[in-house]
């Protein structure tokens, strides 16, 4: 190896290691597990109250220690598990199909439905995300369902231009006109031709995306927009700990550190996908 | 089309879009669940002080009739009265917007100063322990929810090691700059990252470029190659990508304002969905909206000015 100058490529990519898709895989394999079986993985209840063993550090019977209500950390971060997954899966699954059928058919139809799709664009980034998110949730009231109804109204933009852009390139191809000539029906063209081919933008994007959406839902939380208090949710729980953050570090940063674990996974994940779909590149 | 044509067509193209933005927020305020009316004269008003209350604020007219006043109002620069703090919403954006355009700016300074020599180092040394940490480092703030960063750095150098003050805004420039700079890296950290990836990427394609190569020849002293040529060129697709998260930098000093005790538009948001103050709420959506339009304008604008090829198109 070190005797040869030029760098031969391999034919054999396909079945090479990916470090980046391995990890991610397994940092987010553990969280589905915890939030699959939170009751086989978590120690204590996650709500029920210890006044014995108030504010404890973290030992071997509490591995994150205890909060304010004697409350195991972990225990909770576990749970907290169940529903942060639920949030990078129910921000991003229809804001992920609708924006994938809105892109496909934007990109290959054109004309006035590639136009009003234009203008709405134009619309939606003139809203800093966020704070477009937290009026819709002003408007319908704080709590997870109206957060996914808020964040869907919004996320769905960012597919159906990945789709969209993919899709007016491989229209030009040639294997779309051949569809075309062969008299295939133009649904037939898009969803089992162009958009096979088109989809691996929006695939890699929505791994990146289930992370923002878990930061999303914990900074909602955070503020009181999102998860209700006493749920354990990673961002509800950092705000429980945010009072006792100098003298008891643990309550807040344990939930941080699933969160920014999870945003690390999701992000090798994606990595690991966008390396493992376009082998040419 | 010289260059003052072109800043002319961006600024129009935004008028219509502008004004769509206008009439969704003014159909999604009458949409709201609870009547507004309730939220102003409390749930125990008489039949014959809602009335009287429907006309003063024109509510007994025919929608068309109530959008146009709307127009008229906003570009009169009235947005109403504030239902909670009985004040005009217009003073109180006014109030405590320079606080948060302070903050972002602050923020997006920060943010450059740290992308910019890091991008350098990691492009220029790729692949070494240098470029993995710097990339290391930055992918991992990604990660990190934009409070738990403040949080953090809260409680590590404002707490612990009183560093820094604990929350406010000082009351001299120079205090600004103390009080605003744990919760100005807060918010600039996320961006950047962004920043510093894309400049990282930028530079070493920059870097294949023949023009590079010539400059070289030419015997150019190396600073000068980076400064002049590297740079400015590296600068173009960072500067639209920038353009591009100001509105995320807004969105985060919602969240950094609340974390940091910070007397700003964005903590003014937040306080406003909890006391269910719709014209404050109305009145930011647009302003936010604005000011996004406006940092579009700009950074097309910057953009021309770093590459002439874009007023040919």
């Amino acid at each position: 190896m070190a005797a040869s100058a030029v760098s031969v490529p391999k034919k054999a990519s396909r079945r090479r290691f990916r470090p980046s898709l391995v990890t991610g895989l397994v940092i987010i394999g553990i969280f589905v597990l915890m939030a699959l079986f939170p009751k086989l993985i978590a120690p204590y209840s996650p709500t029920t109250f210890d006044y014995q063993a108030i504010l404890q550090g973290p030992t071997a019977k509490h591995l994150f220690g205890t909060d304010n209500f004697g409350r195991d950390v972990f225990s909770r971060v576990v749970w907290g598990a169940q529903l942060d997954m639920q949030i990078a899966l129910f921000t991003t699954l229809f804001p992920f199909l609708f924006g994938t059928l809105v892109g496909s058919l934007t990109g290959y139809y054109g004309r006035w439905a590639d136009a009003l799709f234009g203008r709405i664009v134009d619309i939606v980034v003139t809203f800093p995300f966020l704070v477009l998110v937290i009026a819709i949730v002003a408007v319908l009231g704080p709590g997870l369902k109206n957060m996914y109804i808020a964040v869907s109204a919004v996320g769905w933009i960012t597919y159906g231009r990945l789709v969209r852009a993919e899709i007016l390139n491989q229209k030009k191809a040639e294997y779309a006109l051949a569809g075309r000539v062969m008299g295939y029906t133009p649904s037939r063209i898009i969803f089992r031709h162009l958009l096979p081919n088109a989809i691996t933008p929006a695939i890699v994007y929505w791994m990146t995306d289930m992370a923002l959406g878990i930061l999303l839902g914990s900074s909602l939380g955070y503020l009181g927009l999102g998860a209700q208090p006493p749920t354990a949710e990673w961002g509800v729980l950092i705000a429980d700990g945010k009072n006792f953050l100098a003298t008891a570090w643990w309550i807040s940063t344990f939930p941080g550190l699933a969160i920014t674990l999870a945003g690390v996974g999701f992000s090798l994940l994606g990595d690991g996908l966008a390396d493992l779909l376009r082998p040419r590149g | 089309m010289n260059r003052w044509s072109y800043v002319l067509v961006r600024v129009l193209q935004v008028i219509p879009t502008f004004f769509v933005v206008m009439v969704l927020v003014f159909v999604v305020a009458r949409l709201l669940p609870g009547d507004p009316l309730t939220a102003i004269l409390g749930e125990r008003a008489t039949e014959d002080m809602v009335v009287r209350a429907k006309h003063e604020l024109g509510l007994d007219k025919p929608v068309p009739v109530q959008f146009l006043i709307f127009l008229k109002d906003f570009f009169q620069g009235n947005l109403g009265d504030s239902i909670n703090l009985k004040v005009p919403v217009t003073r109180l954006i006014l109030e405590r917007m320079p606080v948060t355009l302070f903050l972002t700016t602050y923020a997006a300074v920060l943010a450059a100063l740290l992308a910019i020599p890091l991008a350098f180092v990691a492009a220029l040394r790729k692949d070494t322990w240098a470029d993995n940490l710097i990339r290391g480092v930055f992918q991992l703030g990604l990660s990190m929810p934009v409070f738990y960063i403040g949080l953090q750095l809260l409680t590590l150098l404002g707490a612990r090691l009183r560093l820094f003050p604990v929350g406010g805004y000082g009351n001299t420039f120079g205090e600004h700059l103390y009080y605003l700079f744990l919760p100005a890296l807060t918010l600039g950290f996320n961006l950047a990252a962004i920043l510093m990836r894309n400049l990282r990427a930028s530079i070493l394609e920059v870097l294949q470029a023949e023009y590079v190569d010539f400059a070289r020849a030419k015997g150019l002293r190396p600073g000068l190659i980076l400064g002049k040529h590297v740079l400015r060129n590296a600068l173009i697709s960072t500067v639209t990508l920038f353009g591009l998260n100001v509105g995320g930098l807004i969105g985060g000093a919602v969240i950094t304002e609340t974390v940091f005790a910070i007397p700003g538009v964005g903590r003014l948001m937040v306080d406003s969905i909890f006391g269910r103050d719709y014209p404050v709420i109305q009145g930011l959506t647009l302003t936010f909206a604005l000011l996004v339009s406006l940092v579009f304008i700009l950074t097309d604008i910057l953009h021309a000015q770093l590459d002439p090829r874009v007023e040919a198109a």
